[in-house]
């Protein structure tokens, strides 16, 4: 079991308060003034030279939002966000607009690295990495580096920020944004149409398997200053990608707001493939700091025989609320969502998916995975539903809980619409605990509390660390064992 | 090898060791005999180091070091190992990766180096034949959906591959047929050995058919209250425990 000595090694090697991206970049930043209003949401349109539509679609977008509501059915709790205190827009002054990594400022380049993402090709390819991995890095509000896309461009594959999109492929852009999370989809979702900043854009052309992975790393840096990033994804007719996020902040005391909209849309025979590996600050152990997780990630499998999978590993953030979803309209079409939520300390976690099934013979699985520590409280909200024309539709839910220590909480709330009498879903869930005496059977057996813990739990979220791409499986392994640090005794 | 003195133990503030005395020597087969609720699971799981009991008095040495204040992982890698009455499931770890991962980190704590990928295989392989293991049991989830006499063949196994100097058996008779019974005691009988003892806990003298002992012991009310020879067995097993239940009261 090479992968667990590695962890036991990593966890080791670190404090159980310490959150190993916690460090802060020191760069001159250009920043707009705290606050919310139509000027602000002209300023960022403005500073990302966006065609009109794009400002009137913010603008709409906000005065929508001054008349909605912040959600209240989540089982978390905390106090009320002053949206009139947080910066909506904060880049990294030096180069602002880098044409090649070489204009990047190179105490960003050096937060990357430290991060363990190398930016500059060339390093990426003496790495040991054995396959490609094209990276667009945001920090803060902006896209500063997004790499192999010469390569990627020969394959018919657009991947750049979606700042750049929105300047070199508007009609894109157009046609595809909000189509899936409509502008007036929830509180976040609408804010983050108002004011969001940077993000990733993906477009496969038709009959195109992009030749390798994607992926964006998100990393908030600067203090008050809440991130919005919106992502677009487009496969064409029987193409196909794999794109994987990451997330880190430094650690602060006080909370930071992360609200972003993801949307993917598959054509016909098209495949897509959306992980996370959600690393945000968690905040400490008696739950000061951390960012608040509230995001909209939502696919829709428009054409038929079309697939969507979201994996998620989500071991940060104070307040995690996602839903990552799947509408299936085509028919034939597949939704496919595997998670595992851990949290430990005071973290809180409400999350889950939608499978909306419309189209004939539909079907979806859900595999879930939440662990929970220290005092943290972890719940699964799913909806599985059929629409009447869903005719075969088919789901398969399964949901498992394991609790570590007795002060955690773990829920399970469910969600079953079916107006097809056709319609197959089922549901398992199980809740379990380490438990004193598997502990004592393992340490019985020469491995030591961490070695015991490490191994329970890789047995746990084992059927979910398979469907992410081998490069990140092992990351995240060792990170879900990291999070837990602490946890046991 | 094993030598226990005056072990007083309670849990939850319940007394159940009350000075208990036991010398197990080298190559030794000890068998330990008692009703149920004597405390026999109990003084298996404090030789091994379970949590939660307290210890209010004695000490076990072995090979003349207490062992009372060592971890549990730190026991194992000393050689003490023990055979549970109940084996615990570890769900989506392959039994294969378990074995590994223990052989590996006892050797790692014993400062040998690591076995290869081959000659473990070939360790387990063998190990699981001899034991009537199929290969494909291997692969799945440790103790997860096994039987009760696949769950005792696989305690065996363990106690095989991990060579330890002082092997505990808890009940391992019960809940086997008769063949099973043939098969684990086999395994046990292989293991015997001038530099390895057995503590053999049973509440039946069936087992020690099988497995004969050199010396028997009977446990009462957490004391060891008679010890001899391997007749002793036979003897409770025509006389029952009601004598030692009144003697020790
Ligand atoms: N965790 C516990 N809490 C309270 N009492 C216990 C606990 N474990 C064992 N006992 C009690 O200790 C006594 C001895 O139990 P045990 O060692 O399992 O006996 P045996 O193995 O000889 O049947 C019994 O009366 C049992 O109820
Ligand atoms: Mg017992």
């Amino acid at each position: 079991m090479p992968a667990v000595k590695e962890t036991v090694d990593q966890v080791k090697a670190i404090d159980v308060d310490q959150y190993k991206y916690g460090f802060e970049t020191e760069v001159e930043v250009d920043k707009a003034p705290k606050g919310l209003n139509e000027d602000i949401v002209r300023l960022i349109s403005a500073k990302k030279n966006e065609p009109a539509w794009m400002l009137e679609w913010r603008l709409d977008a906000f005065r929508r939002w001054l008349t909605m509501r912040e959600p209240t059915w989540a089982r978390v709790d905390y106090p009320e966000i002053d949206f009139q205190d947080i910066h909506y827009y904060a880049a990294p002054k030096k180069n602002a607009a880098p044409k090649t990594i070489d204009d990047v400022d190179p105490a960003i380049l050096d937060t990357y690295k430290k991060l363990g993402i190398p930016l500059r090709e060339q390093e990426i390819l003496a790495g040991v990495q054995q396959s490609k991995v094209a990276v667009d890095a945001v920090f803060d509000s902006v896209s500063v580096a997004t790499t192999f896309k010469e390569e990627l461009k020969k394959a018919g594959v657009i991947f750049c920020s979606i700042s750049e999109a929105m300047r070199e492929h508007p009609e894109l852009v157009q046609k595809y944004i909000g189509t899936v999370v409509p502008v007036t989809d929830n509180y976040y979702a609408t804010l983050n149409s108002a004011v969001f900043t940077d993000g990733s854009f993906v477009y496969v052309p038709k009959g195109v398997r992009c030749p390798m992975e994607l992926s964006t790393y998100f990393r908030i840096n600067e203090k008050n200053t809440g991130q919005f990033e919106r992502t677009l994804i487009i496969v064409e007719e029987g193409g196909y990608v794999s794109y994987l996020e990451g997330c880190t902040a430094p650690q602060r005391d006080e909370n930071q707001l992360h609200a972003a909209v993801v949307e993917l849309i598959a054509l016909d025979d098209a495949e897509i493939k959306d992980s996370t590996v959600q690393n945000w600050y968690p905040g400490d152990k008696d739950g000061k700091g951390g960012i608040y997780n509230f995001v909209t990630k939502r696919g829709d499998c428009r054409g038929k025989n079309s697939k969507i999978s979201w994996t998620q590993v989500e071991t940060g953030s104070a307040i995690t609320w996602k839903y990552p979803s799947c509408i299936l309209r085509g028919e034939g079409s597949r939704g496919e969502f595997y998670s595992i939520a851990v949290s430990n300390g005071r973290q809180q976690v409400d999350s889950g998916t939608k499978m909306i099934h419309l189209g004939k013979n539909t079907t979806s699985r859900i595999i879930s995975k939440g662990i929970s520590a220290g005092h943290s409280q972890n719940t699964y909200r799913g909806l599985v539903s059929a629409h009447r024309r869903a005719t075969g539709a088919r789901n398969f839910t399964n949901c498992d809980s394991l609790l570590i220590g007795n002060k955690c909480g773990a829920h399970t709330v469910p969600y079953i619409e079916s107006k097809n009498g056709s319609a197959i879903f089922e549901h398992e869930a199980t809740t379990s605990k380490i438990s004193e005496e598997q502990l004592f059977y393992c340490m019985q057996r020469g491995l030591s509390e961490e070695e015991a813990t490490a191994l329970i739990v890789n047995g746990f979220v084992k059927d979910v660390l398979q469907q992410l791409p081998m490069e990140f499986a092992v990351e995240a392994q060792k990170l879900i064992s990291i999070s837990l640090e602490g946890s046991v005794g | 090898m094993l030598e226990i003195r005056n072990l007083h133990v309670s849990i939850e503030d319940k007394k159940i060791l009350n000075g208990l005395n036991l010398t197990v020597h080298d190559g030794e087969v000890a068998a330990i005999m008692g009703p149920n609720g004597s405390g026999k699971s109990t003084l298996s799981y404090v030789i091994a180091g379970k949590e939660d009991y307290e210890i209010l008095d004695g000490e076990i040495l072995l090979d003349g070091e207490n062992v009372l204040e060592m971890e549990p992982d730190a026991r194992a890698a000393a050689g003490i190992f023990l055979a549970f009455q109940y084996p615990l499931e570890i769900p989506g770890v392959a039994t294969m990766t378990f074995l590994k991962a223990a052989m590996q980190a006892q050797r790692k704590a014993r400062g040998e180096v690591e076995l290869s990928t081959a000659e473990f295989m070939k360790r387990v392989r063998d190990g699981a034949n001899q034991l009537g293991i199929p290969q494909d049991m291997l692969k799945r989830g440790l103790n997860v959906g096994f039987s009760g006499g696949e769950k005792k063949r696989m305690e065996i196994l363990q106690m095989a591959l991990l060579e330890p100097k002082f092997c505990i058996l808890d009940e391992t008779d019960s809940g086997l047929d008769i063949d099973a019974l043939k098969v684990v005691s086999e395994g046990v009988n292989r293991l015997r050995g001038k530099d390895r003892s057995f503590l053999v806990i049973t509440h039946y003298q069936r087992l020690l058919n099988y497995i004969v002992p050199d010396t028997v012991h009977v446990m009462a009310h957490g004391q060891v209250v008679k010890s001899g020879g391997k007749e002793l067995a036979l003897e409770l097993e025509a006389n029952g425990y009601a004598d030692y239940k009144t003697l020790a009261a």
